[in-house]
């Protein structure tokens, strides 16, 4: 088993015939991934990349039952997109695009609610289930099927982390990225739930970093609700407040989004907190090793 | 984005919000000259980024324009150091003068985004001229909240809880709800990330002024507020990182170490100053290259350390995916021939096209050190940069 996809997925890419969306499409492809259908406004009724386009998600939907859809509208106009696929009861969004003006995904979340659909990202690597399911643009090859599940707010961090678990022989349930974002679609909490409930994850790995209180959050559930064990790592105890650090949403604005409150919140919650990204896999095995 | 005061005030006037009299002078003659026209007490504030500028004594008072202009002498041309400033301070270029206002009451009111709830919030509070953060820690019952819903956007009731929660009296409610409304309205047509009004005064003769206003923007809106981002004072940016945003590497911080990074990827960039720093080194620069695949932002960033006399040794840690490792030893060569590389350099590269990249760096005989693994790059950089290896 898996969480959000698997080898039942029938992908949707949502600008399937710009660059990255076409790249990435492409590869997803070659993974194993189903990709069922293509949105792209104005090409509808042609072909790319061997998969059909449509004009609308509605139509690609209706035409293909596909249940998740992909993400790589530009900036300006992935708002739009999203807004689309949760009017047309897309059961997944996963949604690649940096760069989403906060106040438009205000309007994304106040259109979420009460909604079937749950949206991932954006500004993330998106989500795989190894040998399963790859609907996003990470690596495939580092990936190795198995029982521990990852979430994280980073890209290259968590392909690091995912590359040493592999090496180790640790194979991941999902890997899911709920990007870098101050207002991401769905949180750690709302993965922690859904890898609680999954029957082939044993463990997880937790990569936070600064910003806003979504950790701490996490701690919480941890606390109160979580039986696996959570392994945890948070970039940027060395950023100086105030700064932008990449990510949107990596600023430290108040004393919550300080890496060490993070940690001292996840610590008491009972997570196995690491200082050293380097050694996320070494800790992971030795928290296995317990079980 | 930050945006200076003057320039805040100018803004939320525009939107009916009243602010004191006043202009922004460049020298101390125009200070003093401005003081005149206002022609009662004024304070003259230094235009920094940085707040603070209170306790720092960057805000002076006059009683005459002479005393204006003698004030105003004594800030333009220095560096104001503030609390949220380094030791180095930031330069003072030019001064707000004001009319001195009849303060009877000191008000706290803002609006950003809670991103708990993901929703536009104002929050208001009878304790301003201070910190929230401050207020927030000692006295959270002081402190209003109206989540505002994006589909109907700021109503009246809202408005008169934070009002009445201020303790305002009763003629000042409906004057401070339309206030409300129109920063809101300020908040969402200019896609601020904070709209700050601390303090907003209840004046001696019971009127609402905007004494202070602060107006962050978010940078991901810029595209759409061009007159926004026509306000950028780059002055007041660190040189560095204006530096390197002229090179096309917009993810560049400045830190206080010694060793440059040059990292694809923000969690990963942030993870590797972490790491160095347990290794028992500094990093002098975060800097995420992102996933452009062209040699350019490679050799730009070879520059930046060039261009650095802090730096000692220098890190390069890549994990292609998206980015393509091939692509990045090439920049690597390149920098190599285009510049002299006075510094040890420390290699780690894993992911897309890995061999390729790596068959690149070794036929090109430049000299630099290998590193296996993410820890391994640290551990070595910090080790270069202390003179243990070359």
């Amino acid at each position: 088993m898996s969480i959000l996809v698997d080898e039942n997925t029938k992908l949707l890419i949502q600008g399937i015939t710009g660059s990255e969306g076409s790249f990435h499409a492409q590869r997803c492809i070659e993974y194993g991934t189903k990709v069922v259908a293509g949105v792209t406004p104005g090409k509808g009724g042609s072909q790319h990349l061997g998969v059909p386009v449509f004009n609308t998600v509605e139509k690609a939907m209706a035409e293909t039952g596909a249940n998740a859809s992909l993400m790589f509208v530009p900036p300006a106009f992935a708002a739009d997109g999203i807004l689309e696929a949760i009017s047309a009861s897309m059961p997944l969004v996963v949604c690649i695009t940096e760069g989403i003006p906060v106040l438009d995904m205000v309007k994304v979340h106040r259109y979420l609610k009460g909604k079937p659909t749950r949206l991932i990202g954006p500004n993330c690597p998106g989500v795989m289930s190894p040998g399963k399911c790859k609907a996003g643009i990470m690596v495939g090859e580092i990936h190795l099927p198995g029982s521990v599940g990852v979430i994280s707010r980073s890209g290259t961090l968590t392909y690091d982390v995912v590359s040493q678990l592999t090496s180790l022989g640790i194979g991941q349930s999902t890997c899911v990225g709920i990007g870098g974002d101050a207002l991401p679609g769905s949180t750690f909490t709302d993965i922690l739930e859904l890898f609680e409930e999954d029957q082939a994850t044993k463990a997880v790995v937790l990569i936070g970093e600064i910003g806003g209180t979504i950790e701490q959050e996490a701690a919480e559930f941890i606390n109160n609700k979580m039986s696996k064990p959570v392994v945890v790592f948070i970039a940027g105890s060395t950023a100086p407040p105030g700064k932008r650090m990449g990510h949107a949403g990596a600023i430290i604005t108040g004393s919550g989004g300080k890496a060490s409150e993070k940690i001292k919140a996840l610590s008491q919650a009972g997570a196995t907190i690491t200082p050293n990204p380097a050694k996320v896999g070494l800790t992971t095995k030795k928290v296995l090793e317990t079980l | 984005m930050k945006i200076h005061e003057y320039q805040a005030k100018a803004l939320i006037a525009q939107y009916g919000i009243p602010v004191p009299r006043g202009k922004v002078a460049y020298t101390a003659a125009e200070a003093g000259e401005i003081a005149a026209e206002i022609g009662c007490k004024v304070v003259i504030k230094a235009q920094v980024y940085a707040g603070g500028r209170g306790k720092a004594g960057g805000i002076k008072t006059g009683n005459s324009p002479e005393e204006a202009e003698k004030a105003a002498n004594e800030l333009i041309g220095t560096r104001l150091v503030t609390h949220q400033t380094g030791p180095e301070g930031v330069p003072v270029s030019k001064v707000l003068v004001e009319d001195a206002s009849d303060v009877a009451r000191e008000l706290y009111l803002s609006v950003l985004i809670d991103r708990t709830s993901r929703l536009p919030v104002m929050m208001s509070s009878e304790a301003g001229g201070m910190e929230i953060e401050e207020v927030a820690q000692s006295h959270p019952e002081r402190i209003f909240r109206s989540y505002i819903d994006p589909a109907i956007g700021f109503q009246p009731f809202q408005g008169r809880k934070l009002a009445y929660g201020m303790n305002l009296d009763g003629g000042n409610i409906g004057e401070a709800t339309r206030l409300m409304k129109n920063l809101y309205k300020l908040f969402i047509d200019k896609d601020c990330s904070l709209a700050e009004i601390n303090p907003l005064v209840v004046t001696a003769d019971e009127k609402l002024l905007a004494v202070d206003a602060k107006l962050n923007f978010d940078d991901n809106a810029l595209y759409r507020h061009k007159d926004i981002q026509e306000l950028q004072d780059k002055e007041q940016e660190e040189p560095l990182e204006i530096q390197a945003r002229d090179w096309g590497i917009n993810n560049y911080v400045k830190m206080d170490g010694d060793i440059g990074c040059m990292v694809n990827g923000a969690g990963l960039a942030m993870a590797v100053n972490d790491l160095i720093q347990c290794c028992g080194g500094r990093a002098a620069n975060f800097l995420d290259i992102g996933t452009l695949n062209n040699t350019e932002r490679v050799v730009n960033s070879f520059k930046m350390f060039a261009a650095d006399p802090r730096i000692k040794a220098v890190l390069v840690n890549i994990f292609g995916g998206m980015a393509r490792v091939d692509v990045i030893a090439k920049g690597i060569v390149e920098a190599y021939q285009q510049m002299d590389i006075p510094f040890p350099v420390v290699i780690r590269l894993a992911g897309t096209n890995l061999e390729e990249g790596q068959r690149i760096l070794v036929e090109s005989g430049i000299s630099f050190i290998d590193a296996k693994d993410f820890y391994d790059v640290a551990n070595k950089v910090v080790k270069a940069a202390k003179g243990v290896t070359k």
